[in-house]
């Protein structure tokens, strides 16, 4: 069975997907335990393919219909891919759990269409990681983006022109990288990754400007596809005005993965020399890293709304990650990866508290937080867990990736890239502070009355638990509890995954 | 002159994916009826395949199916086929472009029936109300 696992990853999702779509009569529950078991079998192969990876610490091949590489396509599993594609199936397994209540209040007709769509993007993301060739790459991008944009259309009104706009930049975006793989096929006649790094590193294809092209344009369409400052005008209003499930699906792994597959493209199919020395674009990409950092968290503390402001830290962590991965260091790049992990669940653990939040207040403007401690003390501690993270508090997992990126920033010299983090992290404390300074001394009649005027004397109405279900419950916890784990476990992480992945040459 | 003349005619594919990527561009982006911004990323889609696909073409090549010279001597000189790859590639790439424009049009209908127009300054009023 483990010989399978790389393959059943990808392929249980898909088939669940074409028989989501068939059990419609059979009603939401059958619906809900369906995709679950399925997320749970790719979740279970992933995580027999990262300990067969940390054992032998070597990567896993696995040829596609034994179709020998570089002619067929193969799925090469190595520690990087390993741990984001854990990352990527216990995400969405969690959220999955979580959807039992939300998708049925954003779906209420067709869940198990709703469904399929989510099966088919986790295939997509899991096969976007797991591959080994660029073709494939691009054609799992769209599966995944195809996907997306059927979710996303689900959140009704005025989400149809945000997903609308995100179609045409996604498929800009594709379409770069697609033109770009076109140009190194052109000068190099292979698609597999492997095969291509040999071919690449030749001296006469070092200088030459096709190639050059060609890198160009694909790290042009995943700086579009991850959302990098200033190509990020699509993802807030895309993901803000998506139903609650559909945002904590999308909304943690969609953007981590693209940024994978910079890694992957700068390392693995280039290699470090070529990206440092020969195209030397550093210093531009981490100005615009800075820029999307400081500009995005400055840009969700002027929001009024809860989850457009959590967009936008997300377009601050894509900065977070940009940068560290165009620092050329170890600490740097190690920052980067882990940073994948830490924002992942960071980002799940905000969106599914302030989903919570708007399932059981109906609101979604900041004030929605006020006295939510005293009615959701969970789902508020859990939100308070994530915000220290954001900010950059130990023990949770957000101080240590900081910390390894603060580390190669100082190391590269890059003190525009300290400033940024700085600046960030402290803009991000501000907006965190306001918004639990209302979660904890709000009052509850603040969130009721509407005339606004305050009577000092008024006793204070007796205070109901509203906690949210346990499906929504337990999920949120967990997350919230990975935050600390990751945080806690930091060297075993970076000493048995995260290390092996380092590339050569940084 | 003639180098010039030579430089542009050699390369007459490359040129012509180039024209029809910047149409597509120009539609999507500076365009304000969404249909359009739809026409405009089918154009700039069908660069990309033309541009990929006119790179296995090779002069005096046959398709790449083993068969036999005139001369009743099996063909197997590499050289006298066609690269089939490319066109495999766009195969699959043209499917995903299909399913794209499926999408883009069943939401373009979406936002017709929300917004009462696909023009988009007229839809970005419409949600400011």
């Amino acid at each position: 069975m483990t010989d399978q696992a790389p393959a059943l990853m990808i392929l249980v999702p898909v088939f669940a997907s074409l028989a989501l779509t068939l059990i419609g009569p059979l009603g939401h529950r059958a619906a809900y335990g369906l995709l679950i078991v399925s997320i749970a079998i790719s979740l279970a192969s992933a995580l027999a393919t990262m300990v067969q990876v940390v054992q032998t610490g070597q990567s896993v091949h696995y040829r596609m219909g034994d179709w020998i590489p570089p002619m067929g396509i193969e799925l090469v599993i190595d520690h990087l891919s390993a741990v984001v594609l854990v990352l990527i199936s216990a995400c969405a397994l969690l959220t999955a759990v979580y959807s039992m209540h939300t998708a049925r209040q954003d779906n209420p007709d067709r869940l198990n269409h709703y469904y399929a769509l989510f099966a088919l993007l986790v295939a997509g993301l899991l096969g976007m990681t797991a591959t080994g060739d660029v073709f494939n790459l691009y054609v799992l991008l769209e599966i995944s983006a195809l996907s997306s944009y059927g979710l996303l259309a689900r959140g009704k009104g005025k989400a149809y022109y945000a997903t609308f706009r995100y179609l045409i930049m996604g498929t800009i975006g594709a379409s770069f990288y697609l033109l770009g793989v076109g140009y190194i096929y052109i000068m190099t006649g292979s698609l597999n990754m492997a095969d291509l790094a040999e071919i690449l590193s030749r001296p006469e294809l070092e200088a030459s400007v096709s190639v050059r092209i060609g890198f160009s344009l694909i790290i042009l369409g995943v700086w579009i596809k991850m959302a990098l400052f200033p190509l990020h005008a699509w993802l807030p209003n895309a993901y803000s005005r998506a139903g609650t499930t559909t945002a904590c699906l999308i909304a943690p792994l969609m953007t981590k993965v693209s940024v994978y597959i910079m890694l992957r493209i700068m390392f693995t199919v280039f290699s470090a020399d070529y990206i440092f020395q020969q195209i030397a674009w550093s210093h531009l990409v981490i100005y615009l890293a800075s820029a999307a950092a400081v500009l995005g968290m400055i840009t969700a503390l002027s929001q009024r709304d809860l989850r457009k402001m959590l967009t936008y830290i997300i377009v601050a962590e894509i900065g977070y990650l940009t940068g560290g991965a165009w620092l050329a260091n170890t600490a740097g790049y190690t920052g980067a990866v882990y940073h994948i992990l830490a924002d992942g669940l960071m980002t799940l653990c905000l969106f599914m508290a302030v989903g919570a939040i708007i399932y059981r207040t109906g609101q979604s403007t900041a004030a929605a937080m006020q006295g939510i401690f005293q009615r959701m003390p969970v789902t508020a501690s859990v939100f308070l867990i994530a915000a220290a993270s954001v900010v950059g508090i130990p023990p949770t997992c957000g101080f240590f990736s900081k910390w390894y990126l603060l580390q190669g920033a100082v190391q590269a010299g890059a003190w525009v890239f300290v400033a940024a983090l700085i600046i960030a992290g402290l803009v991000a404390a501000v907006m965190f502070f306001r918004l639990l300074e209302m979660a904890f001394f709000g009052r509850l009649e603040d969130a009721v009355s509407e005339n606004g005027t305050e009577n000092p004397h008024a006793v204070p109405p007796k205070i109901r638990l509203e906690e949210v279900p346990l499906t929504m419950l337990l999920p949120l916890v967990i997350s919230g509890a990975a935050l600390f784990g990751l945080g806690i476990y930091t060297n075993e992480v970076v000493q048995y995954l995260i290390r092996w992945s380092v590339p050569a040459g940084i | 002159m003639d180098e010039l003349f030579y430089f542009i005619i050699a390369k007459y594919n490359y040129w012509a994916a180039l024209v029809l990527l910047f149409i597509g561009l120009f539609g999507m982006i500076v365009r304000n009826n969404l249909m359009k911004k739809i026409i405009g990323m089918v154009i700039f889609q069908t660069a990309i395949l033309l541009f990929i696909v006119s790179i296995g073409v090779k002069r005096g090549a046959t398709v790449p199916i083993l068969k036999f010279s005139p001369d009743k001597q099996p063909l197997l000189d590499a050289t006298a086929y066609a690269n089939p790859l490319p066109h495999v590639l766009i195969l699959t790439a043209i499917v995903v472009g299909v399913a794209i424009l499926g999408v883009a049009l069943a939401l373009l209908q979406k936002i017709q029936r929300v917004h009462g127009t696909i023009e988009e300054d007229e839809i970005l009023e419409d949600m400011r109300k």
